[in-house]
């Protein structure tokens, strides 16, 4: 059917619907798909999945189509609107549980949550704090403490739609195009983890799609990592 | 009116032509529909629905055009046929976008889909199932299976989850107390399979409604349970985004998208599906039909045969044959062991070599060893004008390089002929059946649905008798030479 409808003329009436401060309509709550991060660490799921992250509130990038989402395009859209003070490395200050940043006009905050699934579900982010759900740019940014090196790391990650992730300030994994969340969907080489602090930073693009992503860490033979330490300061 | 304009345009356009310039978007007609529902016969005719109502309807499942009526409007129906009566399910509302994501899977019945019946009236059963516009979910795209006794229905879109429910098989209620489950993620059309103990969650991935852009393709997982957890081939849970192949885009036909189990008996199964575009039809979308063969336990789409040269070897052991006097090679035997002189290749023989020893008239047609000899080689094409029955168009099948045609006898053997004439008995039907092999079927059988096909009667005799789906007899492959 035209359900999925990433390319309707109508699509573009929905974006500026959703554009629309959302105050008259009661936003639907952040449970169940996420609850406030506690302090200190936690562990990835059972699978290895990492559920613990700092999410920004989405920046509107408003698309008819999700079909132009080349590496060109995205890489473009995520310089452009990469927010203030997100920096690159290990040794990156990051944002804060509650900080607020000005971006382009806009008054956006950066939220410590816990996905309370096995993905993060941008859209249900975004719905509950009554922001726009297509045509949007989310970021993400997590630290995980690893007990020792592990050269034998590799990123795994899936999104709805496109995203770009970055580990130690090095871009580790791209996923272009019209893409729908599958686990496991890229998987990077070998980048490994390093002994103590890593940062990964992740971002996502959506025009009218359901935004979210899943994220691991595997090693050589796909079996997830999971003896790491995942927090979101 | 859009439509109609194309509808225009294309009767300028052979049929046939198009069928044969595109072994994909094969059918002929008008089978302009989007997704479309599990092909179900009623009085004699075979139907689909689609999306906002009507449908197609066909008498040989190879021309459709359009006709049929199917009140309510909505999206994306399905239809199953329980004791007398047809049962519709299809979705009001939601979609998403202007649609929103609030919406209700609606049953309706009627005893016949010929709008010219006295039993054609549809009844309604209610609403079995919503999605409140809220949740990560959108109850739509409704898709009903009957196995082991048990009536079930998935549904659901790329927002959020599918689902399952049990709906009871005499009327097609939802049963009481029962709720529905999650079965699957990011996906949407699916549809069900029972197959050896399997239940088959198939759905579409990729994006629709882009014309020729448009990235749909069919994937399924399976579980032991209607109710999950389904698994893909790599042991990815649907629920988990995965998903395995089952077909795609492919020559002419791009994206493809809500499968339908046709299912013709004699071990031969179809799927019914549209393609988001064909090319040769200006991109429109359009209703298909291909043979669906099972490996490992999975369901795997095929394409027709495509046109060409062939081999055809019987599962009995021997190739399809003129029945003439052997023309042997010529050839100085030097003993074994390593050459004293130069190698040079030993060409193959031609058809002018070949056919030295042919009679005039028709000649009797057994099967031999294959030598690739050209007694042995024949050509399959599609017929412009002979029609198809399920997705399969007619062929005629000649020694390559000649017109000499393969051609059925009334007493049931197989003779060629000299020339091709169009003659029903000289024109054949290719079905590939489940396990990957395929039967040959005049167009002059009697019944269809209970064809004569060419089978091994003998070692190297064959002739036309009714199909066996449990034996070898006629089942044959098609090889290259």
């Amino acid at each position: 059917m035209m359900h999925k409808a990433r390319v309707l003329g109508a699509a573009f009436a929905l974006l500026a619907a959703s554009a629309v401060p959302v105050a008259a309509r009661a936003a639907p709550p952040l449970a169940p798909h996420f609850t406030p991060a506690t302090a200190g660490s936690v562990a990835p799921d059972a699978d290895g999945f990492i559920r613990r992250w700092l999410l920004l509130e989405p920046i509107a990038k408003p698309n008819r189509t999700n079909q132009l989402f080349t590496s060109t395009y995205v890489r473009a859209a995520f310089a452009a609107d990469r927010p203030a003070g997100l920096g690159t490395g290990s040794g990156q200050a990051l944002p804060r549980d509650g900080q607020t940043i000005a971006h382009k006009g806009a008054s956006l905050t950066w939220h410590a949550l816990d996905a309370t699934p096995w993905d993060v579900k941008l859209f249900g982010f975004a719905q509950a704090y009554g922001k726009p759900t297509y045509g949007v740019i989310f970021w993400a940014v997590t630290v995980i403490d690893a007990p020792r090196d592990i050269p034998d790391a590799h990123l795994a990650a899936g999104s709805n739609s496109a995203s770009v992730w970055w580990l130690n300030g090095a871009e580790t994994a791209a996923l272009f195009g019209d893409r729908r969340m599958v686990m496991d969907d890229v998987v990077s080489p070998a980048v490994g983890l390093k002994k103590g602090r890593n940062v990964l930073v992740g971002a996502v693009i959506n025009g009218p799609g359901l935004s979210d992503f899943c994220v691991r860490f595997v090693d050589g033979k796909g079996q997830p990592i999971r003896d790491l330490a995942v927090r979101a300061q | 009116m859009k439509r109609h304009v194309f509808a225009a345009a294309l009767a300028l356009v052979p049929a046939a032509v198009l069928a044969q310039s595109n072994p994909v978007a094969q059918l002929e007609g008008e089978p302009y529909i989007h997704d479309p529902s599990t092909i179900v016969e009623s009085d004699g005719k075979f139907y689909t629905f689609g999306t906002f109502g009507g449908g197609l309807v066909s008498s040989d499942g190879w021309t459709w055009k359009s006709g049929p009526v199917r009140p309510g409007g909505g999206v994306a129906p399905d239809v199953i046929k329980l004791g007398d009566r047809y049962f519709v399910a299809w979705a009001v509302g939601g979609g998403g976008m202007n649609g929103g994501h609030k919406s209700d899977v609606r049953i309706m019945w009627t005893k016949s889909l010929d709008p010219a019946s006295k039993d054609f009236a549809f009844h309604e059963v209610g609403t079995v199932a919503s999605s409140d516009g809220v949740e990560l979910h959108d109850a739509i795209d409704p898709a009903f299976l009957l196995a082991e006794g048990r009536l079930w229905l998935s549904y659901g879109t790329y927002f959020g989850t599918i689902r399952m429910i049990e709906l009871d098989p005499r009327t097609a209620e939802r049963l009481p107390e029962n709720q529905p489950v999650d079965v699957a993620i990011d996906m949407e059309a699916t549809a069900l399979l029972y197959r050896d103990g399997w239940y088959y969650l198939l759905g579409t991935h990729g994006t629709c409604c882009d014309g020729p852009n448009s990235t749909y393709n069919i994937r399924v997982g399976r579980a032991r349970s209607p109710l999950g957890p389904y698994l893909d081939n790599f042991g990815v849970p649907l629920l988990k985004g995965g998903g395995k192949l089952v077909w795609g885009s492919n020559g002419r036909g791009m994206g493809a998208g809500h499968f339908g189990l046709v299912d013709l008996g004699d071990g031969v199964e179809k799927f019914s599906f549209h393609y988001e575009a064909d090319m040769d039809r200006a991109g429109r979308s359009v209703l298909a039909i291909l043979p669906l063969t099972w490996k490992n336990g999975w369901p795997v789409g095929q394409e027709n045969l495509r046109p060409g040269t062939y081999e055809i070897q019987s599962e009995r052991g021997g190739a399809l044959q003129l029945a003439v006097d052997e023309v042997r090679l010529p050839f100085k035997w030097t003993g074994f062991g390593p050459p004293k002189e130069p190698l040079v290749p030993v060409p193959d023989q031609t058809l002018d070599q070949n056919r030295a020893t042919w009679p005039a008239g028709p000649i009797p047609v057994d099967m031999g060893d294959y030598m690739v000899r050209p007694h042995q080689h024949w050509t399959i094409e599609p017929v412009a004008g002979a029609g198809g029955w399920f997705g399969a168009p007619y062929v005629r099948i000649v020694i390559a390089g000649t017109s000499r045609a393969l051609a059925a006898t009334p007493a049931g053997d197989v003779v060629a002929v000299p020339a091709f004439t169009g003659a029903p008995e000289q024109l054949w039907r290719i079905d590939q059946l489940a396990d990957g092999a395929f039967r040959i079927i005049p167009k002059s059988t009697p019944d269809p649905f209970r064809p004569l096909a060419l089978s091994a009667v003998g070692a190297s005799t064959p002739r036309l008798v009714r199909f066996d789906p449990a034996s070898d007899a006629g089942k044959w492959t098609f090889r290259r030479p």
